[in-house]
């Protein structure tokens, strides 16, 4: 037996033929679509060797209501709450997209001070989106009080959704050529009030999670995209921004009023999970800016909020019960509708989570002949195999959580 | 570049792509503020990678099938692409029908993976060379094309959970079809210049 403990065969050790070689077999796991981290209904199935992800594939499609085939039996109009049903953390920013695409075709051009409360409110739902996002990220990788948080702000969010139009989350608010109903002035001055405290909530909310050492351990070096990749890979919003792009459709192909409005585009330099958290907090600062300036904007510009032309916009209640034409308009916008000209066209917003766009095509008659919804998590979602080739199991949640995945939109 | 760009720069755009790409691209035309061009489905690489390389167009922001039934090479293929750079976005179409595969584009625009196999399974439009070409949003073993003018908006097939054998069963589809009331009027529309045909116009020749 002395002959073990010879320092040539010591370093053999691993090798030693009395020991077998064991296969090592691969792992392939489902992870959901019934998991608290899969945000929905995705099913993951994951390759794993050990604890390294080999390959992940997605399977999704499990929340498909077939919105687009939908879409092409409806009068357009009757189509805009579909859209609160996509993107179910900040609806009203793909109504936007969708009112863009209509108006473009019929080209008309909403009142300034129905722009003003788009903005005003596409800003809400982009902090809507970014409370939910920044929190459960924290919560897939551990923390459960953030959440509890931020939710707390989501909820007097929504108070000023069911204000402006009577529901707190599938709004139906924005209407082709304006919004529904107008803000009465108290509600203004409420949502001017909660600008200046909900900077104070941000930084709480960094104190809680922000500098803490597990979060910071789970999400920094984490999913790290390249700005050549970010690109490739079709990418938009944060996760570009996070990258170090300085891309906002905001500033580059400005629409509703954000042409007048001052912020910044912060971006990211890493492209880790980290950076991008950073980047939706800061959105979440400007976003206040950009709605305590609308505040001020609506409460000196009194005016229309929807426009005049009857053929599109609905006539006002009042209105009916005094004038033939108006109930004739009224009959003729819920039963036919209106028609669009032949044609096609794309319209995008800078939704909370990327670019959401809309195609329309349009054969000349009251509904779409196609229209296809360019959500902006599917093609975040298809690079999670790429994203998390060589990672570990546990940062599988990490990278999805910073994705900002919902499925409303992904499966449509 | 300013947004948004005018007609006219789109215009010129577009027939400075026509003329350079060489019979790649084959058509272009300015309509609601939007550059559309068209190409040949067999070279649609070549045009994606002109676009990419030569004009900028650095990301694909989309792709998408569109059905009309009625021409000889039903489908449309549509590829929405965006310039970071130059801040333009372009659209190029090809045409297609059931049986002819467009080139796949995954080796010029990786993202192009998902959209094309959600192209596939909603309008069964084959992609030539793509990695994995599976069905995507529908259930697992789902047949038809559900975006296809032809298929009925109910579908064939409806799934309940049978308490008696403990499991989900497809059965056909039992409830009303899909009720698609007409209600545009033939009378409306001509002042635009889109109307529908009067009963009766089509004895007129024209």
């Amino acid at each position: 037996m002395a002959d073990d403990n010879a320092p040539a065969q010591a370093a053999d050790y691993f090798h030693d033929p009395k020991v077998p070689e064991t296969p090592v077999r691969k792992f392939n796991i489902n992870f959901g679509p019934q998991h608290p981290a899969a945000h929905g209904v995705l099913r993951l199935v994951l390759e794993l060797d050990g604890e390294v992800v080999e390959r992940v594939d997605p399977h999704i499609g499990l929340l498909h209501r077939g919105t687009e085939k939908l879409m092409e039996a409806r009068p357009y109009q009757q189509t805009i709450p579909y859209m609160d049903r996509l993107d179910y953390v900040a609806p009203m920013n793909q109504e936007h997209a969708y009112c863009l695409a209509i108006e473009k075709l019929l080209g008309v051009e909403a009142p300034r001070r129905a722009l003003l409360i788009r903005t005003l409110y596409d800003e809400i739902g982009r902090i809507l989106n970014h409370l939910l996002n920044v929190t459960t990220q924290a919560m897939d990788v551990g923390a459960l009080t953030p959440p509890l948080w931020g939710f707390e702000e989501r909820e007097k969010l929504m108070v000023f959704y069911e204000r402006a139009s009577g529901a707190r989350m599938h709004a139906n608010y924005y209407r082709v050529g304006g919004v529904r109903q107008d803000l009465p002035e108290a509600l203004v001055r409420d949502i001017s009030d909660w600008c200046d405290h909900f900077p104070k909530v941000c930084d709480d909310l960094e104190g809680l999670f922000g500098n803490n050492r597990i979060f910071k351990i789970r999400n920094v070096d984490i999913g790290v995209v390249s700005k050549e990749e970010a690109i490739a890979r079709s990418f938009s919003g944060v996760m570009v921004r996070g990258s170090g792009i300085a891309w906002d459709l905001r500033r580059a192909q400005p629409y509703a009023a954000y042409n007048d409005m001052e912020f910044d585009v912060p971006v990211g330099v890493n492209g880790d999970c980290y950076d991008r958290y950073l980047c939706r907090m800061q959105e979440m600062r400007e976003s206040t800016k950009i709605m305590k300036q609308c505040c001020d904007a609506l409460l000196k510009t009194p005016g229309p909020v929807l426009i005049e032309d009857n053929k599109i916009a609905a006539p006002r209640r009042g209105e009916m019960k005094k004038s033939m034409e108006a109930l004739i308009h009224h009959f003729k916008l819920f039963t036919e509708g209106y028609r669009t000209p032949p044609g096609e066209v794309y319209a995008c917003v800078e939704a909370p989570k990327g670019e959401f766009g809309v195609y329309l095509v349009s054969d000349g008659t009251n509904k779409p002949y196609r229209a296809k919804i360019r959500a902006p998590g599917y093609p975040h979602l298809m690079a999670m195999d790429w994203l998390n080739r060589g990672h570990m199991l546990a940062d599988v949640s990490a990278i999805l959580g910073s994705l900002d995945i919902v499925f409303g939109e992904i499966d449509r | 570049m300013s947004w948004p760009v005018s007609d006219a720069d789109l215009g010129k755009l577009g027939k400075t792509i026509v003329k350079d790409a060489k019979g790649v691209i084959t058509g272009a035309h300015v309509a609601f503020g939007e550059l559309n061009l068209t190409a040949p489905a067999a070279k649609i690489v070549e045009a994606l990678t002109y676009l990419r390389d030569v004009q900028g167009f650095h990301q694909l922001i989309d792709l998408c099938g569109v059905d009309y039934p009625e021409r000889p090479l039903r489908f449309d293929v549509v590829y929405h692409l965006l310039s970071m750079t130059k801040n333009l976005r372009v659209r190029i179409s090809v045409q297609t029908d059931e049986d002819t595969a467009v080139p796949s584009v995954v080796p010029v625009f990786v993202s192009a993976d998902w959209f094309e196999r959600e192209a596939f399974d909603m309008y069964g439009i084959f992609f030539d060379g793509h990695p994995d070409l599976r069905r995507i949003l529908t259930d697992y073993g789902f047949h038809g094309h559900p975006l296809r003018k032809d298929f009925p908006m109910t579908g064939y097939v409806e799934v309940r959970y049978d308490e008696e054998l403990k499991r989900v069963v497809y059965e056909p589809v039992k409830s009303v079809e899909w009720r698609n009331w007409d209600f545009l009027s033939p009378w409306e529309g001509a002042e635009k210049g889109f109307a529908a045909m009067l009963p009766g116009d089509e004895k007129g020749g024209k």
